[in-house]
């Protein structure tokens, strides 16, 4: 299924690499994705590509807790803290539904830049499984980040055994200019159930670079909703396969983007066996001169007869400078299957700003709740009424 | 009299698919405090553009003379600051805003215009208790009030809305531009019982309409006819009957 990959080495490469790949890894092999490489061609790593990103130096738990207090943390039964790519285990408890396990190889996902960047990288990360039948309750999972030049590239597992249910809240947050590269593998077992919801909150002038990689078995559920919130450029990718009958995957988000500041919603799911079902609503608010890209690709095997697949996003531009690019690819080989997609782009309406004005309504208080209002539906999505106050506070409208 | 509002020589325009069209072409009209106004005419003539230009709509450009309002020129506030003063503009067509909780919008609303005049604001206990006995007051179920703003009401329930509003935010000046469109007997009743209960020697009004119904109802102490953005004729209340039997004709000739 895979198209071959596109060699475009950037200058910065081996500067990039050049502390722990070795030669001859499928990093050295890719390089740097430029804007020629497809994948790449509306989120350039330009400005990324020429530092020299050092290994993060370990942060001491009393700087950890004082980035942590200014994060929005719900009262979650497990948290597991990482601080410039290292566990903190003064900050750190799993309850007993959950059990760690070994970290385990999965698909190496060799063409995309960067799965190959973490597995050249890779420190540390959580392992975690949560046994057949168990309700695992919430999961925090922190990632911060605190330096100048400084890169970590953590990677977790988290496999949910037949019935097994978790809510992931996953946050990202940190001071400073660095490039923080997670990737996340989800194994969702039969009928299990799997909620995450990642609150991408990293410095403004931070790169982020994750990668989800799911599998979700029959009558499975992996509900994702990812709100981007941060960085200077940041890319959620998502690579979901369904691979049994009546399997779900729901690859939901937000993007907030001002500033000269990228967000990227990137996803593929898979629809590898019949009867599964697809949903996506993204939606992305733009202001100044903020880009935000959506790619979204839906593939459908020629086995995955009776595929419910739905996609939709919608841009709101704020700004004559602000810009979207939105890229829906539907690959479809089965005959009976029922897949729709949509974009949108629009702007604020007059008539409805002057409505709100003309009631007594501060114009900048008028177009937040306009804004609000268009992500409404979407916030929505978020099953979990704490977890979704909790980003709807964090929102920077 | 005081100056409460006074509109002199008022001209303006709308830009037509690039070209600049005359609407309003030298409008005088003086609205003392206290005393509610009635102006009628045909279609096209320029009535609802008037009551955008006084609320401040900005795809209407002023090219000419003024418009104050308690001393102040009117023309050079924001719309929310118009509202603050105490103008209100019920619309003719109430916008759609899906996603906006209407109880929520009021409340934002009703604390906008109090924070802007030096009030305290209301807390969701109060203000619940403020809406809720003018919901009864305009025969409103309280499910309008967990609905998006006007989504899915009909013409009377959208209408009521806007007397609603009207009734919350207090203004001394309210303009209602065909309010009465699209409305049954009762729901007419409805509304204008909205209108009458502010009268008083606080608050005035300009109401729009093409028919003298609404003014069975509402009784204004004057009538103006208005035709081709201009005002041809000004009377008393015995003006609608008079249009209502003759129609428009007699003072459009006598204008001419």
């Amino acid at each position: 299924m895979n198209v071959a990959t596109t060699v475009q080495t950037s200058p910065g490469l081996e500067a990039f690499v050049g502390r722990s790949a070795g030669q001859g890894t499928a990093l050295s092999a890719m390089g740097i994705p430029t804007r020629r490489v497809e994948a790449w061609r509306y989120t350039p790593l330009r400005a990324f590509a020429d530092t020299v990103w050092a290994e993060a130096p370990a942060l001491s738990d009393a700087q950890a807790q004082t980035v942590l207090a200014g994060l929005p943390l719900p009262e979650a039964g497990s948290c597991v803290v990482f601080a410039n790519g290292r566990r903190v285990e003064a900050l750190s408890s799993l309850s007993d539904s959950i059990v760690s396990t070994a970290a385990e190889a999965e698909d190496p996902l060799e063409d995309r830049f960067s799965a190959v960047l973490n597995a050249a990288l890779v420190q540390d990360g959580l392992s975690v499984r949560i046994p057949a039948g168990t309700d695992a309750g919430m999961l925090a999972l922190v990632s911060l980040t605190v330096g100048e030049n400084i890169s970590t590239h953590l990677r977790h597992r988290i496999v949910l055994e037949e019935g097994a249910s978790l809510t992931l809240f996953d946050v990202n947050a940190g001071e400073g200019r660095y490039v923080t590269n997670p990737r996340l593998d989800i194994v969702v077992g039969k009928g299990a159930r799997l909620t995450h919801v990642k609150l991408q909150q990293d410095s403004l002038t931070a790169g982020h670079l994750a990668i989800v990689a799911a599998s979700v078995d029959g009558n499975g559920n992996y509900d994702s909703f990812t709100l981007n919130n941060g960085s200077e450029l940041a890319r959620h990718e998502v690579v979901a396969k369904l691979t049994a009958a009546h399997a779900q995957v729901h690859v939901n988000g937000i993007q907030i983007v001002d500033g000269s500041r990228l967000n990227d919603l990137t996803s593929m799911i898979y629809h590898a066996a019949p009867d599964c079902g697809s949903r996506q609503t993204v939606k992305t608010v733009l202001s100044e001169s903020g880009q935000g890209v959506f790619q979204g690709k839906i593939l459908v095997d020629r086995i995955a007869q009776k595929t419910d697949g739905y996609q939709m996003n919608q841009a709101l531009l704020l700004s004559e400078k602000a810009q979207i690019n939105s890229k829906p690819e539907l690959e479809i080989y089965a005959d009976d299957v029922k897949c729709s997609h949509g974009a949108t782009v629009g702007a604020l309406d007059d008539e409805q700003l002057f409505y709100l004005r003309s009631r007594g309504i501060p114009e900048a208080e008028a177009r937040d709740i306009l804004v609000r209002a268009f992500l409404l539906d979407a916030l929505d999505l978020v099953t979990d009424e704490t977890l979704r106050d909790l980003l709807q506070g964090s929102i920077r409208a | 009299m005081s100056d409460f509002l006074k509109i002199q020589g008022l001209e303006a325009r709308i830009d037509a698919d690039g070209t600049p069209k005359e609407i309003l072409k030298g409008i005088d009209l003086e609205i003392p405090k206290g005393e509610i106004h009635a102006i009628m005419g045909p279609n096209g003539s320029g009535k609802s553009t008037l009551s955008y230009v006084l609320s401040g709509r900005e795809d209407y450009e002023v090219t000419s003379g003024s418009a104050t309002f308690k001393g102040e020129d009117l023309l050079a506030l924001e719309p929310e600051e118009r509202a603050a003063l105490g103008m209100f503009l019920a619309f003719q067509s109430p916008v759609e805003l899906p996603g906006v909780n209407n109880a929520n919008f009021l409340r934002t609303a009703v604390n906008a215009v109090r924070r802007a005049r030096g009030e305290d604001e209301l807390d969701a206990v109060a203000f619940l208790k403020a809406v809720r006995a003018e919901t009864k007051r305009l025969s409103m179920s309280d499910e309008m009030l967990k609905r998006a703003v006007n989504v899915g009401f009909s013409g009377g329930e959208k209408k009521r809305n806007e007397v609603l509003q009207m009734r919350l935010l207090q203004p001394s000046f309210a303009i209602l531009d065909e309010t009465d469109s699209g409305l049954d007997i009762d729901a007419l009743r409805i509304v204008a019982d909205g209108v009458n209960s502010l009268r008083g020697p606080d608050f005035s009004a300009l109401v729009i309409t093409h028919h003298q119904r609404l003014l069975d109802y509402i009784v204004p102490d004057r009538v103006h006819v208005m035709a081709k953005g201009k005002i041809i004729y000004s009377g008393g209340p015995e003006v609608a009957k008079t249009l209502e039997k003759q129609g428009y004709t007699q003072f459009l000739e006598a204008a001419a």
